[in-house]
């Protein structure tokens, strides 16, 4: 690496995952804690080949299995440190304990789900079928996890960065959920400068629950999720209910194409909203006035945005590559006053834009 | 001279440690789990290491641990202690990390974290209490309850044809090249327990010296489990449990 | 051989009277009061505190740390 660029931007040519390994040591992350599965094993593998431990000191380590994965990270997140696990669907759903305590003890955390076709071993091909785990808590308890939905290499780096961001400003586990084509597709991708690691005094600070040894002047600190008397573990959850609800007003990102005057709306995310933005240019260049909504958080979800176009449209379309999970969301924002369609792809196949465009018109026709 | 004039504190001896706090701990009357958190609070003070320690408690009865020590803790999932206690110590490498697991943590649910952490030789201290029961859950089946024991979910005994043999899990953990000091010891008698203050504080200072995985037994009773009284647990242990868990050293390097 | 004395106090309300102390001391000096402490423990007292060699053999034992210990040469 080019020394004299260590604290700017770069400009590369890379993978998804990649990017999110170059993302990852940039932004000071402290500790990475991984199994390998396809199609996200990129980002192990370029953090080892990279060595952090050289530069900025990060620690990348290789764990036994997922669960152990998660709970590292549960380890480095109560010290304080920026830590973070990736993984793809299988790996995941054996995480959901980890992630669950995680939003218990109220630690900030990021976890990658660069997810595959499920269920069971499924395929290593690309599918967002995960929506429901990630967004309505795959693990027990009543938690809710931010959730980041990349559709572009640039973004895979871009969402690491806000990830870690996000985890630590509410203190909550973070989830970039992408898809196999995200994490597998080359794009140019400006690449965020670089920012120091945490010193401890700094952490210290920032973090003053953080578990790095008591001194004397300070009670000891304790990480721990469990709460025997009812009315505690009330108190943590309402803590956690009202924490999320700031979430949903503070932090709804999403992005639109051609929804101004659009009378069609389709509503679709990551690899699908790429596909879906043809489709809309498509239905354009016949003269349909079609829009898409792409949401970028997907917890919090932007419903009030998609309930506005629910006064101003005729009919909306929902593309996931899943048997349709999304959707619910996007019929709870609506609320019966427009129909709201699905179309979709399982097991790993990604619908074309003609596909997409098809539907649309079954639903103008409707 | 009365009892009166020698309770003096220029005659003091023994008394409890300051890292041990006064929170009364939630453990059965006798239970061993007390006395070897009285040890790691005599240790950790003699050493001085108040500042410096992160304990990793388990899910099982010590769970609460973190309420009697007056160091920092973490509270694992139950099984994964060796895991938070690997990425601890590797993003803190000069502090003192040391798990607390009882025998259904560290030799069933997490058997895997335990083998690996161990495995990898992180410079970590495993202490590692084997009382031959689920004590916090009422007193089920552990992988160390022994042949013929009776548990709530063995009523009738342990037996091999339905559930396998009792398992040597410090045995195995002797023979990775990860671990550099195996020990099994117990608390049942001053001598004993004099032992395990040794071998944990040995184990604390392997830890900050980095050389690799260290693993403190201590073969425990759990009376209410095993429906004895605590002196009657001691007795039964010495019969039963040390036939099958031989104390000493399994290595040492 | 110098002779020893010593002299040992309960923390009442820490001991669960688990007994394990009077089973330990190696002069008999220990047993479970008949009174209990305010959570309902029998706790353990010298009976016999003249016995007492302060050799701390009760308080290594105790897991609840309620044992203190002194020690006079006499
Ligand atoms: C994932 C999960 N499975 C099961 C439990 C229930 N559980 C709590 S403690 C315990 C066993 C504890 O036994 P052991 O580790 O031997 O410790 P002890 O209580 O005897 O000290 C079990 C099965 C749990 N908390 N989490
Ligand atoms: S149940 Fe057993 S292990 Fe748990 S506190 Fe009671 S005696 Fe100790």
């Amino acid at each position: 690496m080019n020394n004299k660029k260590k604290d700017t931007e770069e400009v590369r040519l890379m993978k998804g995952n990649e990017a999110i390994a170059h993302a990852a040591i940039r932004c000071g992350c402290d500790g990475y804690f991984g199994y390998p599965i396809t199609p996200q094993s990129e980002i192990m593998e370029t953090l080892m080949e990279l060595e952090p431990w050289n530069t900025t000191g990060m620690v990348v380590l290789q764990a036994e299995s997922e669960t152990a994965s998660i709970n590292m990270v549960y380890g480095g997140a109560g010290c304080g440190k920026k830590s973070m696990t990736s993984s793809s669907s299988p790996g995941v759903s054996l995480m959901q304990e980890g992630i669950s305590y995680l939003a218990g003890a109220e630690l900030p955390a990021v976890i990658v789900n660069v997810m595959r076709g499920g269920p069971g071993l499924g395929t290593i091909q690309p599918s967002q079928a995960d929506y429901f785990q990630t967004v309505k808590g795959g693990g027990h308890g009543d938690y809710k996890m931010i959730t980041l939905a990349p559709a572009s290499v640039q973004e895979m780096a871009d969402h690491t960065v806000m990830a870690f961001d996000l985890a630590f400003k509410y203190l909550t586990p973070v989830m970039i959920l992408a898809d196999g084509v995200i994490g597998q597709m080359m794009e140019k991708v400006v690449l965020p400068p670089f920012q120091p690691r945490l010193t401890e005094e700094e952490i210290k600070i920032k973090c003053p629950w953080a578990t790095l040894g008591k001194p004397a002047n300070r009670k000891p600190n304790y990480i721990y999720s469990l709460q025997l008397e009812a009315e505690e573990m009330e108190d943590l959850n309402l803590r956690l209910q009202s924490r999320y609800r700031t979430i949903e007003k503070n932090e709804v990102l999403f992005e639109e194409f051609d929804c101004e005057d659009a009378e069609y709306l389709i509503v679709a995310f990551g690899t699908s909203a790429r596909v879906c933005q043809k489709a809309v240019e498509m239905a354009r260049a016949q003269g349909i006035k079609a829009g898409l909504l792409r949401p970028i958080t997907l917890f919090p979800f932007p419903t009030e945005q998609i309930s506005h176009y629910a006064n101003q449209t005729k009919g909306m379309l929902t593309v996931e590559m899943s048997a349709g999970q999304m959707v619910e969301d996007v019929r709870l924002a609506v609320n019966g006053r427009v129909p709201v369609e699905f179309y979709g792809r399982m097991g790993g196949i990604v619908p074309s834009p003609d596909d997409v465009f098809e539907a649309l018109k079954k639903l103008i026709v409707k | 001279m009365t009892t009166n004039d020698i309770i003096n504190p220029a005659n003091l001896v023994y008394a409890k440690p300051s890292v041990l706090n006064d929170v009364p701990m939630h453990y059965c009357p006798g239970c061993t789990h007390g006395v070897i958190h009285k040890l790691i609070g005599e240790i950790i003070g003699e050493m001085g290491f108040q500042e410096k320690t992160i304990g990793i408690a388990p899910v099982g009865c010590a769970v609460f641990a973190y309420k009697y020590l007056d160091i920092d803790w973490q509270q694992a999932a139950h099984g994964r202690a060796p895991a938070l206690a690997t990425a601890v110590k590797r993003l803190l490498p000069d502090r003192l990390v040391f798990t607390y697991q009882g025998d259904g943590d560290l030799a069933a649910i997490g058997t895997a974290e335990t083998i690996h952490a161990c495995n990898r030789g992180e410079n970590i201290a495993i202490i590692f209490i084997n009382n031959g029961i689920y004590g916090m859950t009422g007193g089920q089946m552990a992988p160390t309850t022994l042949h013929g024991m009776k548990s709530s979910t063995s009523p009738n005994g342990r037996t091999v044809p339905l559930n396998g043999y009792p398992l040597d899990i410090t045995k195995l953990l002797a023979q990775l090249d990860g671990t550099c000091y195996v020990t099994r010891q117990s608390a049942h008698t001053v001598a004993s327990v004099r032992k395990t203050k040794k071998a944990i504080q040995k184990a604390f200072e392997n830890s900050m010296l980095g050389k690799g995985t260290s693993i403190v037994e201590v073969v425990s009773t759990c009376n209410s489990g095993w429906k004895l009284s605590p002196a009657d647990s001691n007795t039964w242990m010495v019969e039963n449990m040390f036939p099958a868990y031989p104390l000493g050293d399994l290595k040492d390097i | 051989m110098a002779k020893v004395k010593g002299a040992i106090v309960v923390n009442v309300e820490r001991c669960k009277g688990c007994n394990l102390c009077v089973v330990a001391c190696p002069s008999k000096v220990l047993l479970l009061n008949n009174e209990a402490n305010s959570k309902g423990y029998n706790y353990s007292y010298m009976a016999d505190p003249d016995s007492c060699v302060g050799c701390s053999a009760c308080a290594y034992v105790c897991p609840d740390a309620c044992i203190t210990v002194y020690r006079v040469k006499l």
